[in-house]
C-alpha cells in the first residue's frame, strides 16, 4: 500500500512525524477497514515457519490454512529470527502483524528438543499478548480420511465448537490453550446465520492432564421429529493430538485492558431526570439567583462604533458651526 | 469409561461453543479408534445441545434458508485492537457549539445571477471564481500602485494557508490523546536503518543506566546541573579518578606534599639507586624516541620538498652506545 504523503511536518515525542493521507480512494478504504473498532467482528491469522520444519509440521500448517481461508495469510519462506518466548525474538512477528493486519499467528518449528512444534499466539495492538506452545503427534491430513465428498463442509462456514473433558477447567494450561482455541477456531463473529448453512464442527477432548485430542467433522442434519435435526458428526479434516509444553498468560494490566468492551464503561448516572409512568421523562431545572445589577455590560462593538460615529458627526457639525460662525463674525 | 452425563454444559449459542466439564477419561482405551469413537460420541451430545437450543431461535424465511439472529456471544475474549478514542472536538467545532451556529448543508448547484444558469459551488466553471471579476472599483483606502488583483490572490492564498494550519493544530491535538482519524497516519521522517535481519541488540541494565548520563556531558556544564527525575541515581564519572593534594595544609604528621617528595627524593639519592634504574633500557628508549622523530620530520619534509634530497645530512648508520642517559647526568649534580 503505498500511501501519498504531505509534506507538513510537525514534532511529536523525540522524533520527527510526518502526517501521511492517503490520496487515492481505495486506499483510504483500506485503511478504514484496519482502524480499531468499537465492536470487532473477525481475527485474522498469520501462519508461518521457523528455520526447520518437518513434512507432518508443513501438513498442519497448510491444512490450518486450509481450513481458515478467508482470514488467513500463509508465509512460505523460514524465518530464524523468529523466537516468540524470547524477549528480543518477537519483533519480527509484530512488524508482520502490523503490515498484515493479523491479530493471531500460528508458527511451526521443528528441532530435536521440541518435535513438530506449534506455538499459537495472539496480539493485542499488534504486540504479543499471549502464547501457547504444542507439539502435534498422531497428525492425520484431510486426504487420509475417506467419507462422501458431498458432505464436506464448504470454505468459511461457520463451526460449531465442542470442548470435552475436565482437564479444560482444572489444568491451568488447558483453560489458556481452550481460549486460544476457541479464538483461532471461531471465524468471524456475525449477527445472522443461516440455518442451512452449518455443516462443520469441530471437537477437542482433553485426554490426559496435557494431551488435547483435535478433530474436524462434519455435520449431518438427520430428520429427527421435532424442529431440531438430529445431528451426526463425520470425521473428515485434520485430527491431531496437541501435547502442551509451554505458555505465557499475559500480564494483568495488558489483559484488564483487552478485556474491555465498549458496555463496560459504567453508565453515566443522569442528574436531576426521572421518569413517570404517565407524564413520561421528568426533568428538574435548577435556576440559581440571577443577579441583574450585577452583571457585566457585554462589549457591544457594533454600538460603540455607531455612538462614536454620531459623536464624531455632532463634533464635525459643531466645528462645522463654530467655523461659520466666527466667518461671518 | 464412564461419563457422567449431566445436563448442566456450557453452552454459548452465540460462539456456536459447547463445553462439557465433568468428562474425564478414568483409563484412557487401549486402542485409537476407540479414543476416537469415544471423542466424537461426547462430541456429538455436545453439539446437538447447542443445535437445540440454535434451532429453537426464531428463525425468517430468506432465499437460501431460515436465516436466525444470534445472540451475541458470552464468553468473553480479549480484543486484538484497543478502543477507539472519540475525536475531540475542532477548535471550529467548540466555537460553533459555544455560539450556537448550526451546520447547514450546502447544495452542489448554486444559481448563478450574471449568466442565469446553475453553476457548481466549486469546481471548474464555478459561481463566484476569482477569474471572472473583470473590473475591481478602487477605493479611497488604496495606494495607488497596487494591482487588486493580486491581491485578492494573495488574501486567497493566505486564507487557504491559515485553513492548513488549523487543520494540523487539529490533527496533532487529535494525536495528543491518541484519537487520530483513521485514514490519517503519523510516519517517523527517520527511520533507523534496519537494513540486516540482525536480531536487535540486548543492551544491559548498566548501559541503560549510563545512557542518561551520557548524554548529559553534552551541556555546557557537564550535566552537573541537569534536572533529574525523582529517584534518578547521579552520573558515574568516567575516567581515572585524579586526586590533588590540598592547597594549604599545616605541618605536622599529614602533611602530604612533604611527604611525596620525600618519598621520590629518597629513591633517586639512595645508596642503590643506580640498581634502580635501568641504564640499558634507559638509553634504548631514549635512541628509539629520537630516531622516529628524526624519521618523522624527514618524512614531512620528503613529501613537501624532495628535490632537495641531496643536500640533506646523511642519516646516522650507528647506533650511540656511549652516550649516556639522564639519570647519570642527574647523579652527578646531586652529589
Amino acid at each position: 500500500m503505498s500511501n501519498n504523503e504531505q509534506t507538513l511536518r510537525f514534532c511529536s515525542s523525540a522524533i520527527m512525524m510526518r502526517i501521511k493521507t492517503p490520496k487515492n480512494g481505495r486506499v483510504r478504504r483500506e485503511l478504514e477497514k484496519r482502524a480499531p473498532k468499537l465492536v470487532e467482528t473477525g481475527k485474522k491469522t498469520l501462519i508461518l515457519q521457523g528455520t526447520k520444519t518437518s513434512g507432518t509440521l508443513n501438513g498442519v500448517l497448510s491444512e490450518i490454512y486450509h481450513l481458515k481461508k478467508g482470514g488467513a495469510v500463509r508465509f512460505t519462506r523460514k524465518n530464524d529470527n523468529i523466537r516468540p518466548f524470547e524477549s528480543g525474538g518477537e519483533a519480527s512477528l509484530e512488524f508482520f502483524s502490523l503490515k498484515t493486519d493479523c491479530s493471531l499467528f500460528v508458527y511451526g518449528s521443528h528441532s530435536k528438543k521440541r518435535p513438530n512444534n506449534l506455538v499459537i499466539g495472539r496480539m493485542y495492538d499488534h504486540h504479543v499478548y499471549d502464547l501457547v506452545e504444542v507439539g502435534v503427534e498422531n497428525f492425520k491430513s484431510i486426504e487420509s480420511f475417506n467419507y462422501d465428498k458431498k458432505m464436506a463442509p464448504r470454505v468459511g462456514s461457520k463451526p460449531f465448537i465442542a470442548f470435552v473433558g475436565e482437564g479444560f477447567e482444572n489444568v491451568d494450561e488447558l483453560k489458556h490453550l481452550k481460549e486460544v482455541l476457541l479464538d483461532l477456531l471461531r471465524g468471524e463473529v456475525v449477527e445472522n446465520i443461516n440455518l442451512a448453512g452449518v455443516d462443520r464442527a469441530y471437537v477437542c477432548t482433553a485426554i490426559s492432564l496435557n494431551k488435547v485430542y483435535l478433530t474436524h467433522c462434519a455435520l449431518r442434519l438427520k430428520k429427527s421429529g421435532t424442529v431440531v435435526p438430529r445431528m451426526e458428526l463425520v470425521e473428515v479434516g485434520p485430527s491431531m493430538d496437541l501435547v502442551v509444553r509451554r505458555h505465557r498468560l499475559p500480564n494483568e494490566g495488558l489483559r484488564k485492558e483487552a478485556m474491555r468492551t465498549a458496555k463496560d464503561q459504567p453508565k453515566k448516572k443522569v442528574k436531576n431526570v426521572s421518569s413517570d409512568a404517565i407524564e413520561g421523562t421528568i426533568g428538574k431545572i435548577y435556576i440559581p439567583d440571577q443577579k441583574v445589577g450585577d452583571v457585566a455590560l457585554p462589549n457591544k462593538a457594533k454600538g460603540v462604533k455607531r455612538e462614536r460615529r454620531e459623536a464624531k458627526k455632532k463634533e464635525a457639525n459643531e466645528r462645522a458651526s463654530k467655523k461659520q460662525r466666527e466667518e461671518s463674525e | 469409561m464412564e461419563t457422567e452425563s449431566q445436563k448442566p454444559f456450557h453452552v454459548d449459542v452465540g460462539n456456536l461453543l459447547a463445553f462439557n466439564p465433568f468428562h474425564n477419561f478414568p483409563s484412557l482405551p487401549t486402542s485409537r479408534e476407540e479414543l476416537v469413537k469415544e471423542c466424537l460420541q461426547e462430541g456429538t451430545k455436545l453439539v446437538q445441545a447447542v443445535a437445540d437450543s440454535l434451532f429453537n431461535l426464531p428463525s425468517t424465511e430468506d432465499v437460501d434458508g431460515p436465516l436466525v439472529k444470534l445472540p451475541p456471544p458470552s464468553t468473553k475474549l480479549p480484543r486484538e485492537k484497543h478502543l477507539p478514542k472519540p475525536k475531540p472536538p475542532t477548535k471550529w467545532e467548540e466555537f460553533a457549539k459555544k455560539k450556537g451556529i448550526q451546520k447547514r448543508k450546502k447544495d452542489k448547484v448554486v444559481w448563478d445571477e450574471q449568466t442565469g444558469t446553475w453553476k457548481r459551488r466549486f469546481g471548474y466553471d464555478r459561481v463566484n471564481d476569482d477569474k471572472d471579476i473583470p473590473i475591481i472599483e478602487a477605493k479611497m483606502a488604496d495606494e495607488p500602485g497596487a494591482d487588486p488583483f493580486a491581491k485578492r490572490q494573495d488574501d486567497k492564498k493566505k486564507r487557504v494557508e491559515k485553513q492548513e494550519k488549523n487543520r494540523l493544530q487539529n490533527l496533532k491535538q487529535a494525536a495528543k490523546i491518541g484519537a487520530l482519524p483513521s485514514h490519517v497516519q503519523l510516519a517517523a521522517t527517520a527511520l533507523p536503518i534496519t537494513g540486516t535481519q540482525a536480531p536487535p541488540k540486548k543492551v544491559t541494565k548498566d548501559e541503560l543506566g549510563n545512557v542518561a548520563g551520557m548524554a548529559a556531558t553534552a551541556t555546557a556544564s557537564g550535566g552537573k546541573f541537569d534536572r533529574k527525575l525523582p529517584g534518578e541515581k547521579p552520573a558515574k564519572k568516567q575516567g581515572k579518578h585524579r586526586k590533588f593534594l590540598p592547597v594549604v595544609e599545616g605541618s605536622g604528621i599529614g602533611s602530604r606534599e612533604k611527604e611525596q617528595t620525600e618519598n621520590v627524593l629518597n629513591k633517586l639519592i639512595s645508596k642503590h639507586s643506580h640498581e634502580i634504574l635501568n641504564v640499558g633500557k634507559a638509553v634504548t628508549m631514549y635512541n628509539v624516541k629520537k630516531e622516529k622523530r628524526a624519521r618523522n620530520k624527514r618524512s614531512q619534509e620528503g613529501k613537501s620538498a624532495s628535490a632537495t634530497n641531496k643536500l640533506k645530512p646523511k642519516k646516522q648508520l650507528h647506533k650511540n652506545t656511549g652516550k649516556k642517559g639522564p639519570g647519570s647526568s642527574k647523579k652527578g649534580k646531586a652529589k
